[in-house]
C-alpha cells in the first residue's frame, strides 16, 4: 500500500518542518518526505494542494466513559469523534464503572480500540485502587495492559504522602503522574469560579487557589522525588506561573490548558443565562487568567492543549445550573477553535498550534507521534486553515452534545484523518 | 413612561430591569396600595386568570404575600409546594416545567434554593414567571418592596445612603437590592463579618466596610439580614453570641444613624441574633410596614406581567 499525500503544506515540529513537502506512506509508514515525490506503481495520490499537512493530532486529555457509561459515549462513538475533530489519538481517562484501576480494564479498553479503530487509544491507569487516594493501583501491572501514565483526574489526590509515593513508584516504569489539580479542602461546594460573576449570580464559587494550592504542593514533593508530573487542564494564571518557574528550574513538570479555558470566562455563565454547557471543572475562569494562558501558549510553557472531552447525556446537562454534572465534550471542536480564534488573529502561528496539539502531548505523555520522520507510524491530520464551519453538535459523532460553542462560526476545520496511513472513513 | 410600555412577560431579576421600569412598578403599586385600605379589598383585574405558586422551598411570607395579591386582583391561584406536590420526588424540572404547562397557567410563581431555575423554567413554558427567589441569587419583588418603603418614607433614592448589613455572601435579597438601589441612584454600604462577604463585593458598585458602627454612620435606611444559624457549622462565625456582640442591631449603635434613619428587614428576624428586640419594633422600624407594602407590590407586578393594561390600551 503506497499513499502519497501531495502538494500540501507540511508542519511537523517534531522534525522542524514548515514548507511545501511531500509525504509517501508505504505500508502504514512514513517512507519519505521531500518536494516532488512519487507515488510510485499503483500508488494512489491524496491531493493536499493549500492544506497543512501535520503528524497526527493527538488528545491527552479525553473522557470516553467505556465501560460502564456507554449511554455517556463508548469508545467506538469516542474515537469516531476524535477522527472527526482530526485526533488520530486519544489519552483518556480512568474514571469509568468500574474505573481503570486494573489491567483487565485497561486490556478491554485497549481491546475496543483495536476492534473500531477509528483513532489510537492510550490508556490512562487510576493512581489509586477505586480512584478512592488510599492505596495505590497495581501499576506496573497496567502498564503491561497498555497504560501510558496514571491519574485520578476528577478525584483530586489529596493525600500529600500517595502522591509522592505515585511520584516515586512511576519513575520504574517511566510514566508521568497527571493531576487534576485542586484542593477540595477550599470551596469544594462551588459549581463556578469564585469572583466577580459567582457574587453577581449567588452560585457559592471555587477559588483559583484551590488549584494553585495543588500545584504549589506537587511542585515542592517533586523537587523531592524527581520523576514527571503532569498537571492536567491547568486554568489559573499563578498555576501556570509555579509551572513556569518550575521548568526554568529543570523540574519534569509539563502542563495541557483546554480550548474552553483559552477562549471563554465566568462571565459566559451570565451571559449564556446559567447554561449548564458552562459548567466544567475547573470552571470557566476570569478575563485575567484567560489572558496569563494565552501568554503560556506563546512563551512555550504550555506543552499541549487537550479539550478534556467530557460527554454527558442530555438529561443529565438539562438540569438546574447547581446540580448538572460538571464538562464539556471538545474533540470535534477544539481544531477549528484553535484555527479560527488562537491561529487566524495571530496570537499563535500554526507551527506552535501543531506544537500544542501533536508533538508537545506526545512528549508529555511519551507516546510516539508527533513526527512524520521515515518509518514512523502515518498517523496524519489534513487540515484547511479556510475554510468554514459552524459548529452544529446535532451533528456531532459523539454521543455527547455538551457544548458552549454551538453556533459558533469557525474558519479552520479538519478535512482528514489518517492513522497508519488510512485514511479513516466516517460512514 | 407609562402603563402600556411594559413589554415583559417574565419578572426575574432586578439585573433585566431599567430605572423607568422600576419606577413604574412602584408607581403601579402605589394605586394598588389603596385597594388593600378598602372594606372590600378586592378587584377584578385578573378574573380568569390562573397563577401557579410553585415553592421548592419553605416560605409562608413570600407565598402568603402572593397569594393575598393573586386574591385581592381575583386571580385563581394554585399552590404547589414540595413537601405536598411530589415536585422534589425525582421529577426533573423540566418534566416539572412541561406538566405545568399542560395547565396552561397564565403567571408561575417560582422559589427555588438553586439560582437559574426560574430563568431556566422562563424559556419553557409560555406563561409568565416571576421569580420569588432563586438561592443565593435575586428576589426581586422584595427588593421593590423594600425601595416602595423607602420611597414613602424618603421620597427617592438620589444620594440616599442605605446600609445593608449580615450575610451579605448568601443573601438574595442583597443582591436584588443592591441592583435595584444603586440603578436608582442610592449610595449603598454593605457590611458584615468578612467570612460572608463575597469576593469583588465592590464591582456591584457598592462600599464594602466590616464594622457595624462605620456601616451605620450618618446613614439613611438600615436594612438588617437574618443570620441563618446553619452558618455557624460552616465557618462564617464562631457563635450568635459573639455575632451579636460585633453585629447585632442594638438601640445606643443605631443612634449613629441619621436622626430620621428608617431601619428594614426582610424577614423572618432572629431577635437576639442580629437584632435586639427593642429596636425591631422601636420608632425607627419600618418592618410591618414592609409587610404590607409587599402585597402592594406584588399586585402590581402580577398586574403588570399578565398584560391585562396592554388589553385595556
Ligand atoms: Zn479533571
Amino acid at each position: 500500500m503506497r499513499l502519497l499525500i501531495r502538494g500540501g503544506h507540511l508542519i511537523d515540529p517534531g522534525q522542524e518542518l514548515d514548507e511545501r513537502l511531500d509525504v509517501l506512506i508505504v505500508d502504514g509508514r512514513v517512507e519519505r518526505v521531500g518536494k516532488d515525490l512519487k507515488p510510485g506503481r499503483h500508488g494512489e495520490v491524496l491531493d493536499a494542494d493549500g492544506l497543512i499537512v501535520a503528524p497526527g493530532l493527538i488528545d491527552i486529555h479525553v473522557h470516553l466513559r467505556e465501560p460502564g457509561q456507554e449511554y455517556k459515549e463508548s469508545i467506538e462513538t469516542g474515537t469516531r469523534s476524535a477522527a472527526a475533530g482530526g485526533f488520530t489519538a486519544v489519552a483518556c481517562m480512568p474514571n469509568t464503572t468500574p474505573p481503570n484501576d486494573n489491567r483487565s480494564v485497561t486490556e478491554h479498553i485497549v481491546k475496543e480500540a483495536a476492534r473500531h479503530g477509528y483513532a489510537r487509544v492510550y490508556p490512562i491507569g487510576a493512581i489509586s485502587v477505586g480512584q478512592k487516594g488510599e492505596q495505590l493501583a497495581e501499576i506496573g501491572d497496567m502498564v503491561g495492559g497498555g497504560v501510558v501514565a496514571i491519574s485520578d483526574d476528577g478525584f483530586p489526590v489529596m493525600s500529600p504522602e500517595l502522591m509522592r509515593r505515585a511520584l516515586l513508584y512511576a519513575q520504574h516504569f517511566d510514566i508521568p503522574v497527571i493531576q487534576h489539580a485542586e484542593d477540595l479542602g477550599l470551596g469544594a461546594d462551588g459549581v463556578m469560579h469564585e469572583g466577580e460573576w459567582s457574587t453577581r449570580l449567588g452560585l457559592p464559587g471555587l477559588p483559583g487557589a484551590a488549584e494553585d494550592l495543588m500545584v504549589a504542593r506537587d511542585l515542592r514533593l517533586l523537587e523531592e522525588t524527581g520523576g514527571r508530573y503532569h498537571v492536567a487542564h491547568l486554568s489559573t494564571a499563578r498555576s501556570l506561573e509555579m509551572v513556569r518557574e518550575a521548568k526554568s528550574r529543570g523540574l519534569a513538570v509539563t502542563c495541557e490548558v483546554t480550548p474552553h479555558h483559552l477562549l471563554l470566562t465566568d462571565r459566559e455563565v451570565f451571559e449564556s443565562g446559567f447554561s449548564t454547557h458552562t459548567k466544567m471543572k475547573p470552571p470557566l475562569r476570569s478575563e485575567a487568567d484567560r489572558e496569563a494562558l494565552l501568554g503560556g501558549l506563546e512563551d512555550g510553557t504550555v506543552d499541549a492543549i487537550a479539550s478534556d472531552h467530557a460527554p454527558h447525556h442530555v438529561d443529565e446537562k438539562d438540569v438546574e445550573f447547581s446540580s448538572a454534572p460538571f464538562g464539556i465534550v471538545g474533540l470535534e471542536t477544539t481544531l477549528g477553535l484553535c484555527l479560527d480564534r488562537l491561529v487566524r488573529p495571530g496570537r499563535i502561528s500554526p507551527y506552535r498550534l501543531v506544537e500544542l496539539l501533536s508533538t508537545g502531548p506526545a512528549r508529555a505523555l511519551g507516546v510516539p507521534g508527533g513526527r512524520l520522520a521515515p518509518g514512523d507510524p502515518a498517523d496524519v491530520t489534513l487540515f484547511d486553515t479556510k475554510r468554514q464551519q459552524t459548529v452544529n453538535p446535532t451533528r456531532f459523532q459523539s454521543k455527547g452534545r455538551n457544548t458552549p460553542f454551538a453556533g459558533w462560526k469557525l474558519r479552520g476545520r479538519p478535512v482528514a484523518t489518517l492513522v497508519d496511513g488510512r485514511r479513516v472513513e466516517l460512514r | 413612561m407609562n402603563a402600556t410600555s411594559w413589554v415583559r412577560r417574565d419578572l426575574l431579576g432586578i439585573a433585566d430591569l431599567s430605572a423607568a421600569e422600576i419606577e413604574l412598578i412602584l408607581d403601579t403599586a402605589e394605586s394598588f396600595r389603596e385597594v388593600s385600605e378598602r372594606p372590600i379589598k378586592k378587584v377584578p383585574t385578573l378574573r380568569g386568570r390562573t397563577v401557579l405558586n410553585l415553592f421548592f422551598e419553605a416560605s409562608t411570607r413570600t407565598r402568603s404575600s402572593f397569594e393575598i395579591a393573586e386574591k385581592r386582583l381575583s386571580a385563581d391561584s394554585v399552590n404547589f409546594s414540595a413537601s405536598t406536590s411530589g415536585l422534589k420526588k425525582g421529577e426533573s424540572l423540566i418534566d416539572t416545567a412541561l406538566n405545568l404547562q399542560a395547565m396552561s397557567p397564565d403567571l408561575i410563581v417560582i422559589r427555588h434554593a438553586h439560582p437559574g431555575v426560574p430563568h431556566m423554567l422562563a424559556e419553557r413554558v409560555e406563561a409568565g414567571v416571576i421569580n420569588a427567589g432563586d438561592g443565593a441569587h435575586e428576589h426581586p419583588t422584595q427588593a421593590l418592596l423594600d425601595a416602595f418603603t423607602i420611597r414613602q418614607h424618603k421620597g427617592g433614592f438620589e444620594g440616599l445612603k442605605v446600609s445593608i448589613i449580615g450575610d451579605i455572601e448568601h443573601s438574595r435579597v442583597v443582591r436584588s437590592n443592591i441592583l435595584l438601589l444603586t440603578k436608582m441612584g442610592a449610595e449603598v454600604t454593605v457590611a458584615g463579618p468578612r467570612t460572608m462577604m463575597p469576593v469583588d463585593v465592590e464591582s456591584l458598585g457598592v462600599r464594602a466596610v466590616y464594622s457595624l458602627e462605620e456601616a451605620l454612620r450618618g446613614t439613611d435606611v438600615v436594612m438588617m439580614l437574618r443570620v441563618q444559624l446553619e452558618r455557624q457549622a460552616k465557618m462564617n462565625f464562631p457563635s450568635v453570641r459573639e455575632y451579636f456582640e460585633l453585629f447585632g442591631l442594638t438601640r445606643a449603635r443605631l443612634k449613629a444613624a441619621k436622626r430620621d434613619v428608617i431601619l428594614m428587614h426582610p424577614g423572618p428576624m432572629n431577635r437576639g441574633v442580629e437584632i435586639a428586640s427593642d429596636v425591631a419594633e422601636g420608632k425607627y422600624s419600618v418592618i410591618l410596614e414592609q409587610v404590607a407594602n409587599g402585597v402592594a407590590v406584588r399586585m402590581a407586578v402580577l398586574y403588570l406581567l399578565s398584560g391585562v393594561h396592554q388589553e385595556v390600551g
